[in-house]
C-alpha cells in the first residue's frame, strides 16, 4: 500500500463502497506485491457507506507511476464511479477498469504487476482470476512433450506446501523470465503465471510438484523454483 | 416560449425542495428493495446543486446543466451520482450554447439524457430502474408538439406511469437485483426520483 512514486510497475486502485473493504483488499494484495501501489478507496467524503469521485480520480494519479493502473471495484455504483473518473482523464488509455471478483483480482493482479507484467496482462490476470479453482490451462500442448522443455521434481519443504504467500512468491520468482513455466500436482496442471490456478492445485507441504519450463530461461526459471523450495518458501 | 437560463435554474431550484421534501420516501422505497441510501444521497446531491446556484449564475441553459451534473457526480456518493451525473452531462452536451430552449431542444435534451443512463448503466426497460420511467418520458416528449411546457407535463406523466410499472418487476440491475423475485411489489426509488424530477421540471415550465 505504498503511494505510488516511481515503482516502474503498473499500479491498482481498489474502488468499494467500503473504506475498511477497500483497505482490507489493498492489505492482501500489497502483501503479494511489496512494490507495487495498490490504492484503496472506499467510502463517501462523510466516511459513509459509498463511493466518492473525487477520491478516485486522485488515487488513480496516484497509483499511476508511468505504466499504467488497473481499477478493481466491488459493486455496481463503484464501477460506475470508476468509468467515469477514468473517462475523465486526460488520457483514459492509461487505465483499465476490469470487471474482475475483487479479492481474488486484485491479489492475481498485484503478483502480476509485481512481476512486471503490462497493463493488458495485469488486467487480463485480474479477469482471469475467480472464486472456483483455476482451470489450469487444460488447452496448452503438453509441454513436458515439447524437446526444450526443462524439467524437475520439486519436494515442497515447507508445512503448507503451495499455499497463498508461496504460490505468490513462486509467480513472482519466475514472472520476470522469458519462460513458460507449467506446474503439476497429481492429474493437474498450473501456469506458474496464476497464483490462483497454482494455489487450486493444493499441493501440500512435503509432496513433490513437477515443474516444467520452456523458452529461453527455462533452466534459469526451473533452477529458481529448486531454490525457493529448498529454502522452504521463507516460511 | 423557449426556456432560459434563469428558467432552467429555477426548475433545478424546485426540483432541490422537491427531493429534500420526498428525501424520507426515497429512503423508505430504498430500505425495501436496497440500500437505503437514495433518498439521502439524492437530498445532499440537490442541497449542493442549491449551494451553487446561490454563487454561480450559469449564462446558458446547458451551463446550468453542466453544474448540475458535476455537483450530482461529486457528491452523491451512490448510483445515483453518475447516472444522473451522466443524464445531465449529456443533455448539457445536447443542447449546446443555445441561449433558449424550445419544445424540440427540450426532447432532444432528454433523449440524450436516457441515451447517458443506459450507456453508463447499461439497463434497459423491464429492468426496474429509472430507465422505466425515462424511456417512456423521453417518447412522450417526443409525440408532443407544443410549448416547452407542454412538453414536459406529458414527459412528467409518462414518467409517473412508468414508474409505477416498476412495482410488480423483479428487479435485473442495482442493488435491488440480488434479491430477485422478492425485489417485486416494490416501486423502484430511481424510477420514482426520475418522475419526481421531471413533475418538477413541468411544474416550473408550467409557472414560467
Amino acid at each position: 500500500m505504498t503511494a505510488a512514486s516511481s515503482t516502474g510497475r503498473v499500479g491498482l486502485v481498489i474502488v468499494s463502497h467500503s473504506d475498511m473493504l477497500a483497505n482490507g483488499v489493498a492489505e492482501l494484495a500489497g502483501q503479494m506485491a511489496p512494490d507495487v501501489a495498490v490504492l484503496p478507496v472506499g467510502g463517501t467524503e462523510e466516511g459513509t457507506l459509498g463511493t466518492d469521485y473525487g477520491s478516485v480520480v486522485e488515487a488513480l494519479a496516484d497509483a499511476d507511476s508511468g505504466e499504467g493502473v488497473v481499477v478493481l471495484y466491488d459493486l455496481g455504483s463503484a464501477k460506475m464511479t470508476a468509468e467515469m473518473a477514468v473517462e475523465s482523464a486526460d488520457d483514459p488509455s492509461r487505465y483499465t477498469v476490469v470487471d474482475a471478483p475483487m479479492v481474488e483480482g486484485a491479489v492475481a493482479a498485484a503478483v502480476a504487476a509485481q512481476g512486471g507484467a503490462s497493463q493488458a496482462d495485469v488486467a487480463e490476470a485480474a479477469e482471469r482470476a475467480s472464486g472456483d479453482t483455476p482451470a489450469a490451462t487444460p488447452s496448452r500442448p503438453a509441454l513436458h512433450l515439447v524437446q526444450d522443455a526443462v524439467s524437475a521434481e520439486v519436494l515442497l519443504t515447507n508445512d503448507v506446501g503451495l499455499h497463498a504467500r508461496p504460490a505468490a512468491l513462486l509467480a513472482r520468482t519466475v514472472a520476470e523470465l522469458d519462460a513458460d513455466v507449467v506446474v503439476r500436482y497429481g492429474d493437474e496442471e498450473a501456469s506458474a503465471a496464476s497464483v490462483l490456478a497454482l494455489m487450486g492445485l493444493s499441493a501440500p507441504g512435503g509432496k513433490s510438484i513437477t515443474v516444467v519450463a520452456t523458452g529461453k530461461d527455462a533452466g534459469e526459471a526451473v533452477r529458481r523454483i529448486e531454490e525457493l523450495a529448498e529454502r522452504g518458501f521463507d516460511d | 416560449m423557449g426556456c432560459t437560463a434563469s428558467d432552467v435554474v429555477a426548475a433545478l431550484r424546485l426540483a432541490a425542495t422537491v427531493v429534500q421534501e420526498h428525501r424520507d420516501e426515497l429512503v423508505r422505497l430504498d430500505q425495501a428493495i436496497g440500500d437505503a441510501d437514495h433518498g439521502e444521497n439524492m437530498r445532499r446531491g440537490f442541497t449542493a446543486v442549491l449551494s451553487r446556484l446561490d454563487s454561480e449564475e450559469p449564462t446558458s441553459p446547458g451551463k446550468a446543466l453542466k453544474l448540475v451534473a458535476t455537483t450530482l457526480i461529486s457528491t452523491v456518493g451512490g448510483a445515483a451520482g453518475p447516472l444522473y451525473g451522466t443524464a445531465f452531462l449529456r443533455a448539457s452536451a445536447a443542447v449546446g450554447d443555445a441561449a433558449e430552449l424550445d419544445c424540440e431542444a427540450v426532447a432532444k435534451a432528454l433523449q440524450a439524457a436516457l441515451a447517458g443512463v443506459v450507456a453508463r448503466g447499461k439497463a434497459v426497460v423491464g429492468d426496474k430502474t429509472m430507465v422505466d420511467a425515462l424511456t417512456p418520458a423521453v417518447a412522450a416528449a417526443e409525440s408532443v408538439d407544443g410549448s416547452v411546457a407542454a412538453v414536459l407535463s406529458a414527459a412528467a406523466d409518462a414518467a409517473a406511469e412508468g414508474a409505477e410499472s416498476t412495482v410488480p418487476m423483479v428487479a435485473r440491475k442495482g442493488r435491488a437485483s440480488y434479491l430477485g423475485e422478492r425485489s417485486a411489489g416494490h416501486l423502484d426509488p430511481g424510477a420514482r426520483s426520475t418522475a419526481l424530477l421531471l413533475r418538477a421540471f413541468a411544474d416550473a415550465a408550467a409557472k414560467a
